[in-house]
């Protein structure tokens, strides 16, 4: 058997559905309807997610570093507001995509910038374009509605159906709906072989290249994609809250998502969506302790997990769980996180 | 013509404070290549060591700088001690989380312990008010601020370049490996120049909260101020941070008074022009590491 068939055949595995996969989405499932007091919050968590779940695809899988993720998130939430509020796309779904492709756009815009240039280079890059962004906003204040945000935003019922009830149920099933829906794009984008190419340039740029890996052509369409996944958050945000304003574009949005991957762990796709819920429960933990010095608590979490190592923490958390599927199951059976070192 | 002058001036004065606090981040991030996002923190922290110490204890102004100094160098030393010196080797992706959850941190106690609003520090007498040169108004303390700064970067150039010092961190940051095996202790001068550059940090927080305004979020909205100046400086000498943060005080300044509607969209433009066309910085060379 020559290299290339096993190569195939191993991502052929590594993509097929796992049990724990089909299990974790029916223990969300479950919770949606476990807890009928607790729809903001989990639409919250769902939406934050989404929004790490489009970190990850970068980070996780191409290695690009972005402190400005927000500015996708941002301009897919004034996206949809602005939709919204002059009536240009009025169905939430059409709405939903449409905002996502803005974003795409910019994605596919601001691209070129990023790949140019190192890792500093590349913080300082995605930096700047959210601070822009931001900046932007505020001038235009007649467009924004400045520091005071969008006001009076109106959404009309899913595809003509459900209406937006004011405890957060429909938000929350839609927003879960989007979430499972672009998840299962991007799982099938990252086993494909494109995204095992990326996972090549995130290791090795130059050998990536030297087998005949377009590098900078793979780098700027997940970034796209990042930037759709990201706008659509946004909207998300924007949609089910009915709320924009300029702290969409803010830097803590952006470290808070860094954060989130860093609990969750990158590379595996699940760690956004594992961090999202750790760090809201994190969250809010910390602000009944303390209710303005909540970020006290947040960075000093951020800066423990990196002394620690996130390797070894990742370890750590997975060591019980393990040991009970290794009496089960066997050695076989072990969960692993794949090599997250960005 | 004279609002020119008096523009230029003051863009100068602020050009310089930005050096000074910005120019022990262009060591770590330019040189020793640490991507430091929390050394506003350490100015931060000497512009209310500074406060404290005039408004509360009523030292003089001037006394209280080299508290300052002194304050922030210390806090810098035991924290590369304790922890940055584990991350040298590190991803940039470690370092950025790191040093972001110390400006969390440090904006959270600085509002837990000196609450959120603006902080002033009582200037004395002869620093205040506006001298009349050839017609040109010129402020009495950014003019202290240009002697101060003019000096520091005079000391520092020539520190780096004539001392026995100077050429050992030169060396260690040009070949670290190279530079132990010629017995040099490499930990040793990065921890020292770490805590130096905190120090003028904390000293350019201290003159800056004049002008800058100080209060617990200075470290985040000022951040990029001073990524700026080392990114755009590049990060072959002293002289390369120094112009770009001439050049950025003075388009600061500049576009403020004549296009206020624009506000810091010309700067953050100027930044992503100038890291397309040079990624290494106007003035900079490949880092070493």
């Amino acid at each position: 058997m020559n290299a290339q068939a096993e190569v195939g055949r191993s991502a052929i595995r590594e993509g097929r559905w796992h049990f724990g996969e089909i299990a974790f989405w029916i223990l969300v499932l479950a919770c949606a309807f476990a807890f009928p007091s607790r729809y903001l919050i989990m639409a919250d968590i769902v939406r934050l997610a989404l929004f790490a779940l489009s970190l990850d695809l970068i980070l996780g899988y191409a290695g690009i570093v972005s402190l400005g993720h927000a500015a996708f998130f941002g301009v897919g939430a004034y996206g949809a507001g602005l939709m919204a509020l002059h009536g240009v796309v009025t169905e939430p779904v059409l709405a939903l995509i449409a905002a996502g492709l803005v974003a795409a756009v910019l994605g596919f815009l601001t691209s070129f910038l990023v790949i140019r240039g190192a890792d500093l280079t590349r913080l300082m890059v995605t930096l700047g374009i959210a601070l822009l962004l931001e900046a932007l906003a505020e001038r235009f204040s007649d467009i924004t509605g400045g520091t005071d945000g969008l006001q009076g935003i109106e959404m009309q019922p899913i595809l003509g159906l459900f209406a937006f009830d004011m405890f957060g149920k429909v938000g929350l099933f839609y927003s879960l709906s989007v979430l499972f829906i672009l998840f299962l794009l991007a799982r099938r984008v990252v086993h494909s072989p494109f995204g095992l190419s990326l996972r090549a340039i995130k290791n090795n740029p130059l050998r990536a290249a030297a087998i005949g890996v377009p590098v900078n052509r793979r780098l700027i369409a997940i970034y796209t994609l990042a930037a759709f996944y990201a706008g659509i958050a946004g909207a998300l945000f924007t949609q089910t809250t009915a709320l924009a304003s300029l702290d969409v574009f803010a830097f803590e949005r952006s470290a808070d998502l860094m954060l989130v991957l860093v609990i969750g762990g990158t590379g595996y796709l699940y760690g956004g969506l594992i961090g999202a819920v750790v760090f809201r429960m994190l969250q809010e933990i910390f602000s009944t302790i303390t209710p303005q010095y909540w970020q006290f608590w947040i960075g000093l979490v951020l800066v423990v997990i990196v002394l620690i190592g996130r390797q070894r923490m990742h370890r750590w958390v997975l060591w019980a769980p393990n040991l009970i599927i290794r009496q089960i199951g066997g050695r076989k059976a072990v969960v692993a996180i794949p090599e997250s070192d960005a | 013509m004279t609002s020119v002058l008096t523009n230029l001036f003051d863009g100068v004065a602020y050009g310089m404070l930005l050096f000074v606090l910005a120019c022990g981040l262009a060591v770590t991030l330019g040189l020793m290549n640490f991507v430091n996002l929390a050394h506003g923190a350490f100015a931060m922290t000497g512009g209310y060591v500074c406060a404290v110490l005039v408004n509360q204890s009523g030292w003089p102004f001037f006394a209280a700088l080299p508290l300052a100094f002194v304050s922030s160098a210390a806090i810098g030393a035991v924290l590369e001690r304790l922890l940055y010196r584990h991350l040298y080797t590190r991803s940039h992706l470690d370092q950025v989380l790191f040093s972001v959850g110390l400006v969390f941190m440090s904006v959270a106690s600085v509002d837990y312990i000196m609450g959120s609003s603006r902080v002033f520090i009582k200037l004395p007498a002869a620093l205040e008010g506006q001298i009349d040169f050839f017609g040109v108004g010129i402020g009495r303390y950014r003019l202290m601020i240009i002697v101060i700064c003019g000096l520091l970067t005079a000391v520092l150039q020539l520190i780096l370049a004539r001392t026995r010092f100077g050429s050992r961190l030169r060396a260690a940051v040009d070949d670290p490996r190279a530079a132990s095996g010629l017995g040099i202790n490499v930990p040793q001068v990065f921890a020292f120049t770490f805590a130096f550059g905190c120090g003028l940090a904390g000293l350019g927080g201290a003159l800056s909260a004049e002008i800058l305004g100080l209060d617990p979020y200075f470290p985040l909205k000022f951040m990029i101020y001073f990524l700026i100046v080392v990114t755009v400086g590049g990060s072959s000498s002293m002289t390369g941070p120094f112009l770009a943060s001439l050049l950025l005080g003075i388009a600061d300044v500049a576009g403020k008074y004549y296009v206020p509607k624009m506000g810091p969209f010309v700067i953050y433009t100027l930044m992503i022009v100038i890291l397309l066309w040079r990624p290494n910085g106007l003035f900079g060379r490949q880092a070493a590491r």
